[in-house]
């Protein structure tokens, strides 16, 4: 060890820098390229989108007047944006939770069998595959009130149960997406199963990375398989559950794909039970040509996905105990 | 479902003793992917069933076709231009594939395993460009491939996604969990800062860049809203833009969406059992040296 | 040496000045992709360009569900058409933004096209200034499934909405709970909020709205009135249910593929698509109405050519695209869309001598188009969403229709008040 350092030192003398300063430079080099392009193709962008917010909209930039922020006051008196907002937390709320307990627990049941593991996970990684016009249709006819296989089966099953007696038991036809109560959930339930595949994924990968030594040794101490769970996997998987965490939270505050492909003629409906902050933000900017209005509507949902995801990242770091 | 996940996990670490007879926990873990199976893989199934149907029969609501017909593949072949999309889409997922494993690797690695100040206020600001909504972004983004002359080009098709913060922030997170000794003694054998970077942290990382390479091409291949804007003539158009085009005011060819959906799944399969075999020979190597 | 230079330089900067006037000006012409529409522009600008020797066109087209994303990137950035088709209910919300511009008057003249063009055309005009002229009109018109009527023992199609409720009432079928079959196809996002607004309306006895477009006139007893007798087609009468076909067009494809929907009302742009997809006897009618002899009302529609900001871009440029869009708005280019795409020609002339007023199918859609209106609209797609709220509440929430519609007027002349201020 000691030589090592020697040299090292010698190393140091030579180059006349310290290993910070040297860690420094090469930072600056390996994070040059990427920089110039998060500035100039992200950051510029989303400036210009946030001076957007402050005029009306013209093509010609001329002809844009300086309102201040008079949309940033007509959105929050917006009836419509109050349910989009109330809409997307719910989504969040919803999407967040079980996808990642479901992806969780189903990386976790892939890990525990030995046989067909590729077809599996080939198979529970379909949905994330399927294109979203297909899957539209396809979930479109499955809700269905009149011809849904969901509402077939419900009435055999209420007939089943009534034949023999227990009535009580019978579920009769649900109207899913065409009632304003239901149609939330409905679409979140495609989410969920659409995104499924992501979360397994990662977590997979995540697992992966757990060396067998840990528990082994483990075991030899005698712990059982909570203790391992809890003392081994949740720890040594934390760093890929707050990326889970935060980007599914992320991508349902920004839920837009779904909701437009499952709905289409009534996007966001019905009765904007279904419509969201991004969805709305698109149909005011290329549905009614209200950039500026749209852009400050963009700026309002980037500071909310921003206060969720920095309370997350304090949260998750607090947590970490290695 | 507690139960049996647990006790799985431990027989995954338990890799020695796989000779034992299957025991209840395992038929259970079974029976639960199988029915898994079932809700997940059926909308696929019914995909690909429809798109061997003729229009009038996608509406029948019947899961077999009455005839196998390969009609709507043959005039997704032939009577679009389907094929130069298909290429298109290739072209640009793979390359933006390319460029995300490289960079987000390279960035990830760095807020991770070098010291420098600025690291996190770096981080913070890579994590913050993922907040904004790419429709937002569109305008600007058209404005500035006009004046560079990027629009109608490959470049213009993919450029904006050629650094993903989301990838910045999975990489970052897979370094994380990397001890810091084994750098440490790189550096001290004189390995260079990028050898560190690419000798040892890259195949230590592997699982997660096979996650990332699934996810970023799975991405491009089936993103929209920005090819759609930037591709002008009908030669640029990627396979999402030209599905785009089945749908109109008079009605939707589902029959040719459902050929075009089956045919665009193809490469999306093949580079997703590419990368789940990284992800297994990824166990390997961690396996082994941890 | 110098001198030398100088010559060469100007000769050059000469010669590079007669190549941009010899060179043909470029415009270049948007519309959505259809297919029979792109083949009846190639011919068009086929025709244009072998009179126009001096002047070429390229026509590019982009999907029917993203056009408007399209347009609001590009022209922002001074690229994509100078001349381009547009909804014309897109108009106001175009022409605030700037994205399009009125058209000229040294090349057109508005009191000419008052007169030549039918009368919807008029709702391409804000301010006394036409921004947009059609090639074709639209209206809507009764499809039905002539072997279910006659088999439900009806040899002729509706004439009065009684009769059509009767008729639709007769072949809607139940099982259980569930519809398997029904009279009507409801669309409140597809036709049905122009009917209401537009058909109903008028024939229960009041305009939608005042003339300068400042009021919103349906909320009065007479419009409360035709709202309730819409909505009643579904509470009282269940004479078929909102998206009884799942998907964009779930009326439609009920009516074509599946025929378990009788009737629908729709767009004479879909004759297309039930010509190739419809295995049965299926005919057109033209709306019904009140009483025998009642009002008769349509909602007319159509996509105009208006000019974008680039085609002011310079003299040569503005003479090139005001020239395609008058050729394109001439008899001769009217006959061949007809021809090719379908779409009825939207000059009164050619309205007035069409033989096709007694064609079976074209028939019921010219005849329409006397009595046809076009809503003239501050923000359709707003004032789209605000009707289907409306049907919505009634429909799904079961809220008094008294209440839904008075909200629907409300949110409508908030609309209205923010456009003319």
């Amino acid at each position: 060890m000691s030589t090592a350092l020697d040299r090292e030192r010698r190393r140091h003398r030579r180059s006349r820098l310290s290993l910070g300063q040297r860690e420094l430079i090469w930072a600056y080099v390996f994070l040059a390229v990427p920089l110039v392009f998060f500035l100039g193709i992200r950051i510029w962008p989303a400036l210009q989108s946030f001076q957007l917010s402050l005029f009306t909209w013209h093509v010609d930039p001329a002809q844009r007047e300086y309102i201040g922020f008079d949309y940033y006051r007509e959105l929050l008196s917006e009836s419509r944006f109050h349910r989009a907002l109330l809409n997307t937390l719910l989504y969040t709320v919803i999407i967040v939770p079980v996808q990642l307990a479901l992806g969780l627990a189903i990386a976790l049941l892939l890990q525990s069998v030995d046989r067909f593991r590729p077809f599996f996970r080939a198979v529970y990684f379909s949905p994330y595959m399927t294109p979203a016009a297909a899957v539209a249709w396809v979930w479109g006819w499955m809700y269905s009130v009149n011809f849904g296989i969901i509402n077939t089966f419900l009435i055999e099953w209420s007939i089943f149960w009534e034949n023999l007696g227990l009535p009580w038991l019978a579920i009769p036809p649900q109207p899913f997406l065409t009632d304003p109560s239901q149609a939330l959930p409905s679409v979140a339930a495609v989410v969920i199963w659409q995104h499924l595949g992501f979360q397994v994924v990662i977590f997979l990968a995540g697992l992966q990375g757990i060396p067998r030594t840990f528990y082994e040794a483990a075991r030899i101490d005698g712990a059982g398989a909570w203790a391992l769970f809890r003392h081994i996997t949740l720890p040594l998987l934390n760093p890929v559950m707050v990326f889970s965490i935060v980007i599914s939270s992320i991508a349902s505050l920004q839920l837009f794909d779904q909701v437009v492909n499952i709905n289409f003629t009534n996007q966001g409906g019905p009765l904007d039970s279904t419509l969201t902050i991004a969805l709305y933000m698109y149909q005011e900017a290329f549905g009614r040509f209200r950039m500026g209005y749209a852009a400050a509507v963009t700026v309002v949902l980037f500071l909310l996905i921003l206060v969720v995801t920095v309370v997350q990242l304090r949260l998750a770091s607090r947590k970490v105990e290695y | 479902m507690a139960a049996p996940t647990l006790r799985s996990s431990r027989s995954a670490a338990a890799s020695g003793s796989r000779t034992r007879t299957p025991r209840v926990g395992t038929i259970l873990s079974y029976a639960l992917l199988l029915l898994g199976s079932v809700i997940m893989f059926f909308p696929f199934l019914w995909m690909i069933l429809s798109s061997f149907k003729e229009l009038r029969e996608i509406f029948q609501l019947t899961l077999f076709p009455t005839s196998w017909s390969l009609d709507n593949y043959r005039e997704v072949l032939t009577g679009t231009e389907f094929p130069r999309w298909f290429l298109n889409s290739l072209i640009v997922a793979g390359l933006t594939t390319l460029s995300v494993l490289f960079f987000c690797a390279l960035v990830g690695y760095t807020l991770t395993r070098l010291r420098f100040p600025g690291r996190n206020a770096i981080f913070l600001l890579i994590l913050s460009t993922l907040m904004i909504p790419t429709e937002m972004l569109v305008i600007p983004w058209f404005v500035m491939s006009s004046q560079f002359g990027w629009v109608n080009s490959y470049w213009g098709l993919l450029f904006p996604g050629l650094i993903p913060a989301f990838g910045v922030f999975l990489m970052r997170q897979f370094f994380t969990t990397l001890p810091r000794d084994l750098f440490d003694a790189g550096r001290v054998d004189g390995v260079s800062e990028f050898g560190l970077f690419w000798r040892i942290g890259l195949p230590l990382v592997r699982p997660g860049l096979a996650a990332l390479g699934i996810f970023t091409f799975i991405g491009n291949w089936n993103a929209f809203l920005w090819p759609l804007i930037i591709a002008r003539s009908p030669d640029m158009r990627t396979v999402p833009v030209g599905m785009a085009f089945f749908s109109n005011e008079a009605g939707t060819a589902w029959h040719l969406i459902m050929a075009a959906s089956a045919l665009a799944i193809v490469p999306i399969l093949l580079v997703f059992f590419i990368f789940q075999r990284q992800i297994i020979e990824g166990v390997v190597l961690t396996g082994t040296k941890g | 040496m110098i001198q030398f230079l100088r010559s060469l330089l100007a000769t050059a900067a000469l010669l590079v000045m007669a190549a941009a006037f010899a060179q043909p000006v470029e415009i270049v012409y948007w519309q959505y992709d259809y297919a029979t529409r792109i083949d009846a522009m190639d011919q068009l600008i086929e025709r244009f360009e072998a009179e126009n020797p001096d002047i070429t066109v390229r026509q590019e087209t982009f999907p029917y569900d993203a056009y408007q994303q399209q347009v609001a990137a590009s022209l922002p950035a001074g690229q994509g058409p100078d001349v381009i088709q547009l909804f014309y209910g897109w108009l106001p919300t175009w022409q605030r933004a700037g994205y399009v511009e009125p058209l000229p008057e040294q090349y057109f003249d508005t009191a000419e096209l008052d007169e030549v063009f039918v009368p919807m055309a008029q709702a391409g005009k804000i301010n006394g200034q036409y921004y947009g002229l059609p090639t074709a009109v639209r209206s809507l018109a009764l499809f039905y499934n002539a072997d279910m009527l006659r088999e439900a023992g009806y040899e002729e199609p509706p004439a009065t909405w009684d009769e059509f409720i009767e008729i639709a009432k007769a072949l809607t079928e139940k099982r259980g709970p569930r519809f398997t079959r029904v009279g009507y196809g409801f669309a409140p996002t597809g036709q049905d909020h122009h009917l209401v607004r537009e058909v109903l309306t008028r024939q229960f006895g009041t305009p939608p709205y005042n003339e300068d477009l400042t009021e919103v006139l349906y909320d009065s007893p007479e419009g409360l009135a035709a709202f309730e007798f819409y909505t009643s087609w579904a509470t009282e009468h269940e004479i078929g249910v909102t998206s009884f076909v799942p998907g964009t067009d779930g009326y439609r494809n009920g009516f074509i593929q599946l025929e378990n929907i009788a009737m629908i009302i729709d767009g004479s742009f879909a004759i297309g698509s039930v010509e190739n997809g419809a295995q049965f006897d299926w005919r057109v009618a033209e709306l019904p109405v009140l009483e025998e002899g009642g009002v008769k009302a349509n909602f007319g529609s159509y996509w105009m050519n208006g000019l974008t900001p680039n085609a002011f871009e310079d003299e040569r440029t503005l003479e090139a695209a005001a020239k395609f869009l008058d050729f394109v708005t001439q008899p001769e280019s009217m006959e061949l869309w007809l021809e090719v795409v379908g779409e009825l020609p939207a000059r009164q002339a050619m309205v007035d001598d069409s033989e096709l007023a007694s064609d079976p199918v074209y028939g019921p859609f010219i005849r329409s188009l006397a009595y046809a209106t076009a809503t003239r609209f501050v923000d359709e797609t707003a004032q789209r969403d605000l009707m289907v709220r409306a049907m919505d509440r009634v429909i799904l929430e079961g809220v008094d229709p008294a209440v839904a519609w008075e909200e629907a007027a409300q949110a409508d002349q908030a609309l209205l008040d923010q456009f003319s201020r």
